[in-house]
Protein backbone atom coordinates (compact mmCIF):
# COMPACT_ATOMS: atom_id res chain seq x y z
CA UNK A 1 0.00 0.00 0.00
CA UNK A 2 2.74 2.40 0.97
CA UNK A 3 4.62 1.60 -2.22
CA UNK A 4 1.54 2.50 -4.31
CA UNK A 5 1.08 5.79 -2.47
CA UNK A 6 4.72 6.74 -2.83
CA UNK A 7 4.77 5.69 -6.49
CA UNK A 8 1.72 7.83 -7.24
CA UNK A 9 3.20 10.80 -5.38
CA UNK A 10 6.42 10.44 -7.37
CA UNK A 11 4.32 10.35 -10.55
CA UNK A 12 2.67 13.62 -9.50
CA UNK A 13 6.05 15.30 -8.95
CA UNK A 14 7.48 14.08 -12.27
CA UNK A 15 4.31 15.02 -14.13
CA UNK A 16 4.35 18.51 -12.63
CA UNK A 17 7.96 19.06 -13.64
CA UNK A 18 7.17 17.81 -17.15
CA UNK A 19 4.15 20.13 -17.38
CA UNK A 20 6.13 23.18 -16.33
CA UNK A 21 9.09 22.45 -18.61
CA UNK A 22 7.04 21.78 -21.75
CA UNK A 23 7.34 24.31 -24.57
CA UNK A 24 3.92 23.58 -25.99
CA UNK A 25 1.27 25.22 -23.79
CA UNK A 26 -1.59 22.91 -24.75
CA UNK A 27 0.49 19.85 -23.84
CA UNK A 28 1.42 21.48 -20.53
CA UNK A 29 -2.24 22.07 -19.66
CA UNK A 30 -3.18 18.50 -20.55
CA UNK A 31 -0.26 17.17 -18.49
CA UNK A 32 -1.48 19.13 -15.47
CA UNK A 33 -4.89 17.54 -16.09
CA UNK A 34 -3.29 14.09 -15.93
CA UNK A 35 -1.49 15.06 -12.71
CA UNK A 36 -4.83 16.14 -11.25
CA UNK A 37 -6.41 12.80 -12.12
CA UNK A 38 -3.48 11.00 -10.47
CA UNK A 39 -4.03 13.21 -7.42
CA UNK A 40 -7.67 12.13 -7.39
CA UNK A 41 -6.64 8.44 -7.28
CA UNK A 42 -4.26 9.30 -4.45
CA UNK A 43 -7.09 10.95 -2.49
CA UNK A 44 -9.18 7.82 -2.98
CA UNK A 45 -6.37 5.61 -1.64
CA UNK A 46 -5.92 7.97 1.33
CA UNK A 47 -9.52 7.32 2.38
CA UNK A 48 -11.09 10.52 1.03
CA UNK A 49 -13.67 9.56 -1.65
CA UNK A 50 -15.48 12.91 -1.26
CA UNK A 51 -12.35 14.80 -2.23
CA UNK A 52 -11.57 12.33 -5.01
CA UNK A 53 -14.95 12.98 -6.69
CA UNK A 54 -14.60 16.74 -6.28
CA UNK A 55 -11.04 16.67 -7.61
CA UNK A 56 -12.10 14.81 -10.78
CA UNK A 57 -14.89 17.20 -11.71
CA UNK A 58 -12.85 20.29 -10.78
CA UNK A 59 -10.00 18.99 -12.92
CA UNK A 60 -12.30 18.62 -15.92
CA UNK A 61 -13.47 22.25 -15.64
CA UNK A 62 -9.97 23.64 -15.04
CA UNK A 63 -8.55 21.82 -18.06
CA UNK A 64 -11.47 22.87 -20.27
CA UNK A 65 -11.12 26.53 -19.28
CA UNK A 66 -7.34 26.49 -19.73
CA UNK A 67 -7.53 24.76 -23.11
CA UNK A 68 -9.92 27.49 -24.24
CA UNK A 69 -7.32 30.03 -23.16
CA UNK A 70 -4.34 28.29 -24.78
CA UNK A 71 -5.99 27.93 -28.19
CA UNK A 72 -5.89 31.68 -28.65
CA UNK A 73 -2.45 32.38 -27.21
CA UNK A 74 0.93 31.57 -28.73
CA UNK A 75 3.47 29.15 -27.32
CA UNK A 76 6.25 30.09 -24.98
CA UNK A 77 9.36 31.62 -26.53
CA UNK A 78 12.75 31.66 -24.87
CA UNK A 79 13.51 35.17 -23.68
CA UNK A 80 16.80 36.71 -22.58
CA UNK A 81 18.29 35.11 -19.45
CA UNK A 82 17.37 36.51 -16.08
CA UNK A 83 19.74 38.80 -14.25
CA UNK A 84 22.09 37.34 -11.63
CA UNK A 85 20.35 39.16 -8.76
CA UNK A 86 17.00 37.59 -9.66
CA UNK A 87 18.50 34.10 -9.78
CA UNK A 88 20.31 34.58 -6.46
CA UNK A 89 17.12 35.86 -4.83
CA UNK A 90 15.19 32.86 -6.16
CA UNK A 91 17.76 30.32 -4.97
CA UNK A 92 17.87 32.04 -1.57
CA UNK A 93 14.08 31.88 -1.27
CA UNK A 94 14.15 28.15 -2.10
CA UNK A 95 16.84 27.51 0.54
CA UNK A 96 14.80 29.34 3.18
CA UNK A 97 11.74 27.32 2.16
CA UNK A 98 13.65 24.03 2.47
CA UNK A 99 14.96 25.00 5.91
CA UNK A 100 11.53 26.00 7.22
CA UNK A 101 9.96 22.94 5.57
CA UNK A 102 12.39 20.47 7.17
CA UNK A 103 11.75 22.03 10.59
CA UNK A 104 7.97 21.93 10.05
CA UNK A 105 7.89 18.36 8.75
CA UNK A 106 10.00 17.19 11.70
CA UNK A 107 7.20 18.38 14.00
CA UNK A 108 4.51 16.40 12.14
CA UNK A 109 3.48 12.95 13.34
CA UNK A 110 4.79 10.05 11.28
CA UNK A 111 2.91 9.51 7.98
CA UNK A 112 -0.08 7.23 8.51
CA UNK A 113 -0.11 7.59 12.29
CA UNK A 114 -1.94 10.86 12.91
CA UNK A 115 -4.83 11.05 15.33
CA UNK A 116 -5.85 14.52 16.53
CA UNK A 117 -8.32 14.81 19.38
CA UNK A 118 -11.48 16.50 17.98
CA UNK A 119 -11.99 14.06 15.14
CA UNK A 120 -12.95 11.16 17.41
CA UNK A 121 -15.78 13.25 18.79
CA UNK A 122 -16.92 14.18 15.28
CA UNK A 123 -16.79 10.54 14.14
CA UNK A 124 -18.74 9.35 17.18
CA UNK A 125 -21.38 12.09 17.19
CA UNK A 126 -21.92 12.89 13.51
CA UNK A 127 -24.49 10.26 12.59
CA UNK A 128 -26.61 10.67 15.71
CA UNK A 129 -26.38 14.47 15.91
CA UNK A 130 -27.05 15.27 12.24
CA UNK A 131 -28.57 12.12 10.72
CA UNK A 132 -26.00 12.00 7.95
CA UNK A 133 -23.90 8.88 7.52
CA UNK A 134 -21.14 10.71 5.64
CA UNK A 135 -19.14 12.39 8.38
CA UNK A 136 -17.40 14.76 5.95
CA UNK A 137 -20.73 16.18 4.75
CA UNK A 138 -22.04 16.31 8.31
CA UNK A 139 -19.07 18.41 9.45
CA UNK A 140 -19.07 20.54 6.30
CA UNK A 141 -22.75 21.51 6.41
CA UNK A 142 -23.70 21.19 10.05
CA UNK A 143 -20.87 21.40 12.59
CA UNK A 144 -18.86 23.83 10.49
CA UNK A 145 -21.60 25.44 8.44
CA UNK A 146 -19.98 28.85 8.66
CA UNK A 147 -16.98 27.54 6.71
CA UNK A 148 -19.31 26.57 3.91
CA UNK A 149 -21.08 29.91 4.00
CA UNK A 150 -17.72 31.63 3.68
CA UNK A 151 -16.71 29.32 0.85
CA UNK A 152 -19.89 30.05 -1.10
CA UNK A 153 -19.20 33.76 -0.62
CA UNK A 154 -15.65 33.38 -1.91
CA UNK A 155 -16.87 31.63 -5.07
CA UNK A 156 -19.44 34.35 -5.64
CA UNK A 157 -16.80 37.05 -5.26
CA UNK A 158 -14.32 35.20 -7.50
CA UNK A 159 -16.85 34.76 -10.31
CA UNK A 160 -18.01 38.36 -9.93
CA UNK A 161 -14.37 39.44 -10.17
CA UNK A 162 -13.87 37.43 -13.36
CA UNK A 163 -17.03 39.01 -14.75
CA UNK A 164 -15.74 42.47 -13.85
CA UNK A 165 -12.38 41.87 -15.55
CA UNK A 166 -14.13 40.66 -18.70
CA UNK A 167 -16.64 43.52 -18.71
CA UNK A 168 -13.85 46.04 -18.37
CA UNK A 169 -12.50 44.91 -21.74
CA UNK A 170 -15.80 45.53 -23.40
CA UNK A 171 -16.04 49.00 -21.87
CA UNK A 172 -12.56 49.84 -23.19
CA UNK A 173 -13.45 48.63 -26.65
CA UNK A 174 -16.56 50.79 -26.80
CA UNK A 175 -14.75 53.87 -25.52
CA UNK A 176 -11.90 53.41 -28.00
CA UNK A 177 -14.28 53.00 -30.91
CA UNK A 178 -13.49 49.44 -31.91
CA UNK A 179 -10.74 46.92 -31.46
CA UNK A 180 -7.55 47.73 -29.68
CA UNK A 181 -4.61 48.37 -32.05
CA UNK A 182 -2.12 45.49 -32.07
CA UNK A 183 0.79 46.02 -29.70
CA UNK A 184 4.31 46.32 -31.13
CA UNK A 185 5.42 42.80 -30.26
CA UNK A 186 2.17 41.19 -31.42
CA UNK A 187 2.45 37.96 -33.30
CA UNK A 188 -0.12 36.85 -35.85
CA UNK A 189 -3.04 35.16 -34.12
CA UNK A 190 -2.65 31.44 -33.61
CA UNK A 191 -5.88 30.58 -35.38
CA UNK A 192 -8.89 32.20 -36.95
CA UNK A 193 -10.28 33.13 -33.57
CA UNK A 194 -9.53 36.83 -33.90
CA UNK A 195 -11.39 37.12 -37.16
CA UNK A 196 -14.37 35.23 -35.80
CA UNK A 197 -14.39 37.44 -32.73
CA UNK A 198 -14.43 40.71 -34.60
CA UNK B 1 8.22 10.09 5.72
CA UNK B 2 9.05 9.54 2.05
CA UNK B 3 5.48 10.53 1.23
CA UNK B 4 5.80 13.82 3.09
CA UNK B 5 9.08 14.48 1.30
CA UNK B 6 7.41 13.91 -2.08
CA UNK B 7 4.54 16.21 -1.12
CA UNK B 8 7.08 18.84 -0.16
CA UNK B 9 8.84 18.30 -3.51
CA UNK B 10 5.51 18.85 -5.28
CA UNK B 11 5.14 22.08 -3.31
CA UNK B 12 8.60 23.10 -4.45
CA UNK B 13 7.77 22.34 -8.09
CA UNK B 14 4.65 24.49 -7.88
CA UNK B 15 6.59 27.32 -6.29
CA UNK B 16 9.26 27.01 -8.97
CA UNK B 17 6.62 27.34 -11.68
CA UNK B 18 5.12 30.35 -9.94
CA UNK B 19 8.46 32.13 -9.47
CA UNK B 20 10.72 31.15 -12.34
CA UNK B 21 8.40 30.83 -15.33
CA UNK B 22 7.82 33.92 -17.45
CA UNK B 23 4.72 32.74 -19.22
CA UNK B 24 1.60 33.79 -17.29
CA UNK B 25 -0.18 30.56 -18.16
CA UNK B 26 2.76 28.58 -16.75
CA UNK B 27 2.53 30.67 -13.61
CA UNK B 28 -1.14 29.75 -13.27
CA UNK B 29 -0.22 26.08 -13.78
CA UNK B 30 2.40 26.48 -11.05
CA UNK B 31 -0.26 27.86 -8.71
CA UNK B 32 -2.57 24.95 -9.55
CA UNK B 33 0.24 22.50 -8.73
CA UNK B 34 0.91 24.39 -5.48
CA UNK B 35 -2.76 23.93 -4.58
CA UNK B 36 -2.50 20.21 -5.33
CA UNK B 37 0.50 19.92 -3.02
CA UNK B 38 -1.17 21.73 -0.13
CA UNK B 39 -4.40 19.74 -0.46
CA UNK B 40 -2.44 16.49 -0.66
CA UNK B 41 -0.40 17.41 2.43
CA UNK B 42 -3.52 18.22 4.47
CA UNK B 43 -5.22 14.95 3.53
CA UNK B 44 -2.01 13.01 4.18
CA UNK B 45 -1.74 14.48 7.67
CA UNK B 46 -5.18 13.04 8.49
CA UNK B 47 -4.42 9.65 6.96
CA UNK B 48 -3.92 6.61 9.11
CA UNK B 49 -2.66 3.40 7.57
CA UNK B 50 -5.20 0.63 7.18
CA UNK B 51 -8.29 2.75 7.84
CA UNK B 52 -11.22 3.47 5.55
CA UNK B 53 -13.27 6.49 4.52
CA UNK B 54 -15.23 8.34 7.25
CA UNK B 55 -18.61 7.13 5.99
CA UNK B 56 -20.81 5.08 8.30
CA UNK B 57 -22.27 1.91 6.75
CA UNK B 58 -25.72 0.59 7.73
CA UNK B 59 -25.44 -1.70 10.72
CA UNK B 60 -21.85 -0.72 11.48
CA UNK B 61 -20.85 -0.58 15.12
CA UNK B 62 -20.18 3.09 16.08
CA UNK B 63 -17.18 2.27 18.25
CA UNK B 64 -15.59 0.22 15.47
CA UNK B 65 -16.36 3.05 13.05
CA UNK B 66 -14.54 5.59 15.21
CA UNK B 67 -11.56 3.27 15.48
CA UNK B 68 -11.56 2.34 11.81
CA UNK B 69 -11.84 5.56 9.78
CA UNK B 70 -9.38 8.28 8.83
CA UNK B 71 -9.51 11.83 10.19
CA UNK B 72 -12.47 13.63 8.52
CA UNK B 73 -11.57 17.16 9.59
CA UNK B 74 -8.69 17.82 7.12
CA UNK B 75 -10.87 16.37 4.37
CA UNK B 76 -13.56 18.95 5.07
CA UNK B 77 -11.05 21.78 4.88
CA UNK B 78 -9.54 20.40 1.68
CA UNK B 79 -12.97 20.08 0.09
CA UNK B 80 -13.47 23.78 0.80
CA UNK B 81 -10.03 24.62 -0.50
CA UNK B 82 -10.45 22.73 -3.80
CA UNK B 83 -13.59 24.59 -4.81
CA UNK B 84 -12.15 27.94 -3.73
CA UNK B 85 -9.05 27.11 -5.77
CA UNK B 86 -11.25 26.54 -8.81
CA UNK B 87 -12.87 29.97 -8.36
CA UNK B 88 -9.45 31.59 -7.93
CA UNK B 89 -8.13 29.86 -11.06
CA UNK B 90 -11.07 31.16 -13.09
CA UNK B 91 -10.45 34.70 -11.85
CA UNK B 92 -6.75 34.35 -12.71
CA UNK B 93 -7.56 33.04 -16.18
CA UNK B 94 -9.78 36.06 -16.82
CA UNK B 95 -6.90 38.33 -15.80
CA UNK B 96 -4.42 36.39 -17.96
CA UNK B 97 -6.68 36.67 -21.00
CA UNK B 98 -7.16 40.37 -20.33
CA UNK B 99 -3.40 40.90 -20.11
CA UNK B 100 -2.90 38.94 -23.31
CA UNK B 101 -5.46 41.11 -25.05
CA UNK B 102 -3.81 44.24 -23.72
CA UNK B 103 -0.15 43.40 -24.49
CA UNK B 104 -0.34 40.66 -27.11
CA UNK B 105 1.99 38.44 -25.11
CA UNK B 106 1.93 36.25 -22.04
CA UNK B 107 5.60 36.85 -21.16
CA UNK B 108 5.85 38.95 -17.99
CA UNK B 109 9.28 40.32 -18.90
CA UNK B 110 8.05 41.43 -22.32
CA UNK B 111 5.00 43.04 -20.68
CA UNK B 112 7.36 45.00 -18.45
CA UNK B 113 9.28 46.30 -21.45
CA UNK B 114 6.14 47.22 -23.36
CA UNK B 115 4.86 49.18 -20.42
CA UNK B 116 8.18 51.08 -20.30
CA UNK C 1 -14.31 30.43 -32.28
CA UNK C 2 -16.78 29.18 -34.81
CA UNK C 3 -17.84 26.29 -32.62
CA UNK C 4 -19.28 28.63 -29.99
CA UNK C 5 -21.89 29.85 -32.37
CA UNK C 6 -22.76 26.87 -34.48
CA UNK C 7 -21.99 23.97 -32.19
CA UNK C 8 -19.96 20.95 -33.15
CA UNK C 9 -20.72 18.19 -35.66
CA UNK C 10 -23.87 16.06 -35.59
CA UNK C 11 -21.99 13.08 -34.15
CA UNK C 12 -20.79 15.12 -31.19
CA UNK C 13 -24.27 16.54 -30.67
CA UNK C 14 -25.91 13.10 -30.61
CA UNK C 15 -23.33 11.78 -28.16
CA UNK C 16 -23.61 14.95 -26.08
CA UNK C 17 -27.39 14.63 -25.91
CA UNK C 18 -27.04 11.19 -24.35
CA UNK C 19 -24.16 11.92 -22.01
CA UNK C 20 -25.68 15.24 -20.93
CA UNK C 21 -28.62 13.46 -19.32
CA UNK C 22 -26.28 11.14 -17.47
CA UNK C 23 -24.03 13.97 -16.28
CA UNK C 24 -26.97 16.01 -14.96
CA UNK C 25 -28.51 12.98 -13.23
CA UNK C 26 -25.08 12.14 -11.77
CA UNK C 27 -24.67 15.65 -10.43
CA UNK C 28 -28.13 15.64 -8.87
CA UNK C 29 -27.59 12.18 -7.35
CA UNK C 30 -24.20 13.10 -5.92
CA UNK C 31 -25.75 16.18 -4.30
CA UNK C 32 -28.96 14.51 -3.06
CA UNK C 33 -27.20 11.57 -1.41
CA UNK C 34 -24.19 13.54 -0.24
CA UNK C 35 -25.10 12.93 3.39
CA UNK C 36 -25.04 9.15 2.94
CA UNK C 37 -22.45 8.47 0.25
CA UNK C 38 -19.32 10.25 -0.97
CA UNK C 39 -20.07 13.54 -2.65
CA UNK C 40 -22.16 16.54 -1.78
CA UNK C 41 -23.33 19.86 -3.09
CA UNK C 42 -19.91 21.02 -4.23
CA UNK C 43 -18.99 17.90 -6.19
CA UNK C 44 -22.50 17.69 -7.65
CA UNK C 45 -22.49 21.38 -8.51
CA UNK C 46 -19.19 21.16 -10.35
CA UNK C 47 -20.46 18.07 -12.21
CA UNK C 48 -23.59 20.00 -13.18
CA UNK C 49 -21.43 22.87 -14.41
CA UNK C 50 -19.46 20.32 -16.48
CA UNK C 51 -22.73 19.27 -18.08
CA UNK C 52 -23.62 22.89 -18.88
CA UNK C 53 -20.15 23.40 -20.36
CA UNK C 54 -20.60 20.31 -22.54
CA UNK C 55 -23.96 21.64 -23.72
CA UNK C 56 -22.40 24.99 -24.60
CA UNK C 57 -19.51 23.46 -26.49
CA UNK C 58 -21.62 20.91 -28.37
CA UNK C 59 -24.71 22.95 -29.24
CA UNK C 60 -23.20 26.44 -29.40
CA UNK C 61 -23.91 29.39 -27.16
CA UNK C 62 -26.33 31.28 -29.34
CA UNK C 63 -29.10 28.76 -29.85
CA UNK C 64 -30.21 25.36 -28.66
CA UNK C 65 -30.65 24.11 -25.13
CA UNK C 66 -27.75 26.12 -23.72
CA UNK C 67 -29.16 29.51 -24.76
CA UNK C 68 -32.02 29.57 -22.28
CA UNK C 69 -29.56 28.63 -19.58
CA UNK C 70 -27.24 31.53 -20.42
CA UNK C 71 -29.97 34.06 -19.87
CA UNK C 72 -30.88 32.62 -16.50
CA UNK C 73 -27.49 31.69 -15.10
CA UNK C 74 -27.26 34.81 -12.92
CA UNK C 75 -30.76 34.27 -11.57
CA UNK C 76 -29.97 30.61 -10.89
CA UNK C 77 -26.85 31.45 -8.94
CA UNK C 78 -28.61 34.18 -6.97
CA UNK C 79 -31.49 31.85 -6.10
CA UNK C 80 -29.01 29.23 -4.93
CA UNK C 81 -27.28 31.72 -2.68
CA UNK C 82 -30.59 33.05 -1.35
CA UNK C 83 -31.82 29.49 -0.70
CA UNK C 84 -28.67 28.81 1.31
CA UNK C 85 -29.13 31.98 3.35
CA UNK C 86 -32.84 31.33 3.80
CA UNK C 87 -32.24 27.80 5.03
CA UNK C 88 -29.56 29.10 7.37
CA UNK C 89 -31.83 31.90 8.64
CA UNK C 90 -34.63 29.42 9.32
CA UNK C 91 -32.23 27.94 11.85
CA UNK C 92 -33.21 30.83 14.14
CA UNK C 93 -36.56 29.11 14.64
CA UNK C 94 -34.67 26.23 16.25
CA UNK C 95 -32.13 28.29 18.14
CA UNK C 96 -29.43 30.03 16.12
CA UNK C 97 -28.17 30.75 12.63
CA UNK C 98 -27.32 27.63 10.58
CA UNK C 99 -28.95 25.37 13.19
CA UNK C 100 -30.45 22.21 11.67
CA UNK C 101 -34.15 22.95 12.08
CA UNK C 102 -35.78 20.10 10.17
CA UNK C 103 -37.09 16.92 11.82
CA UNK C 104 -35.10 13.77 11.22
CA UNK C 105 -36.28 10.54 9.63
CA UNK C 106 -35.11 6.95 9.63
CA UNK C 107 -31.39 6.40 9.42
CA UNK C 108 -29.71 5.69 6.07
CA UNK C 109 -32.57 7.07 3.97
CA UNK C 110 -32.89 10.26 1.95
CA UNK C 111 -34.88 11.91 4.76
CA UNK C 112 -32.51 10.89 7.54
CA UNK C 113 -31.06 14.40 7.45
CA UNK C 114 -33.39 16.77 5.51
CA UNK C 115 -31.37 19.82 6.52
CA UNK C 116 -28.20 18.42 4.95
CA UNK C 117 -30.12 17.49 1.76
CA UNK C 118 -31.65 20.97 1.42
CA UNK C 119 -28.35 22.75 2.03
CA UNK C 120 -26.65 20.40 -0.43
CA UNK C 121 -29.25 21.24 -3.09
CA UNK C 122 -28.84 24.98 -2.49
CA UNK C 123 -25.07 24.62 -2.84
CA UNK C 124 -25.58 22.50 -5.97
CA UNK C 125 -27.54 25.31 -7.60
CA UNK C 126 -25.13 27.99 -6.47
CA UNK C 127 -21.89 26.25 -7.39
CA UNK C 128 -23.23 24.82 -10.65
CA UNK C 129 -24.58 28.13 -11.92
CA UNK C 130 -21.65 30.12 -10.54
CA UNK C 131 -18.94 28.03 -12.17
CA UNK C 132 -20.86 27.91 -15.42
CA UNK C 133 -21.06 31.70 -15.34
CA UNK C 134 -17.30 31.78 -14.81
CA UNK C 135 -16.81 29.51 -17.80
CA UNK C 136 -19.06 31.69 -19.95
CA UNK C 137 -17.05 34.76 -18.95
CA UNK C 138 -13.87 33.13 -20.20
CA UNK C 139 -15.37 31.61 -23.36
CA UNK C 140 -17.13 34.79 -24.45
CA UNK C 141 -14.09 36.84 -23.56
CA UNK C 142 -12.77 37.69 -27.00
CA UNK C 143 -16.21 38.23 -28.49
CA UNK C 144 -16.82 41.26 -26.31
CA UNK C 145 -20.23 40.02 -25.27
CA UNK C 146 -21.77 40.33 -21.86
CA UNK C 147 -21.63 36.78 -20.53
CA UNK C 148 -24.93 36.93 -18.68
CA UNK C 149 -28.15 38.75 -19.24
CA UNK C 150 -28.32 40.95 -22.30
CA UNK C 151 -25.61 39.38 -24.45
CA UNK C 152 -27.82 36.96 -26.30
CA UNK C 153 -29.32 39.46 -28.68
CA UNK C 154 -26.12 39.73 -30.65
CA UNK C 155 -25.62 36.09 -31.54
Amino acid sequence: MDAILIGLAAFLVLGSVAALEMKHLLSAVITVGIVGMGLSILFLLLGAPDIAITQVVVEVIVVTVMIRATTRTADEEPGPPRSLATVVAGVGAVLVLVGVGVAAFAALPRFGAARPMPSDWYLAQASTATGGANVVTAILLDFRGYDTLGEATVILVAIAGALLVARHVRGDGEAGGGRRPPPPAAKPPASGSEAAGA
Amino acid sequence: MTFYALTFALLGVGLYGLLAKRNMLKKVLGLVILEYAVNLLLVAVGYRAGRGAPILQPGEDPAAFVAGSVDPLPQVLVLTSIVIGLGATMLLMAMVLRLHQRYGTLDVDRMDRLKG
Amino acid sequence: MRSDRDGLSAIVQVVARWTLVMIVVYGLAVACFGHLTPGGGFAGGVALACGFVLATLAFGGGSGPAAALHRRVAALEASGALAFLGLAALGWTAGHFLQAWTPRGAAFTLVSAPFLVLINLAILLKVGAGLFAGFMVLVLFDRGLAPTGGGEGET
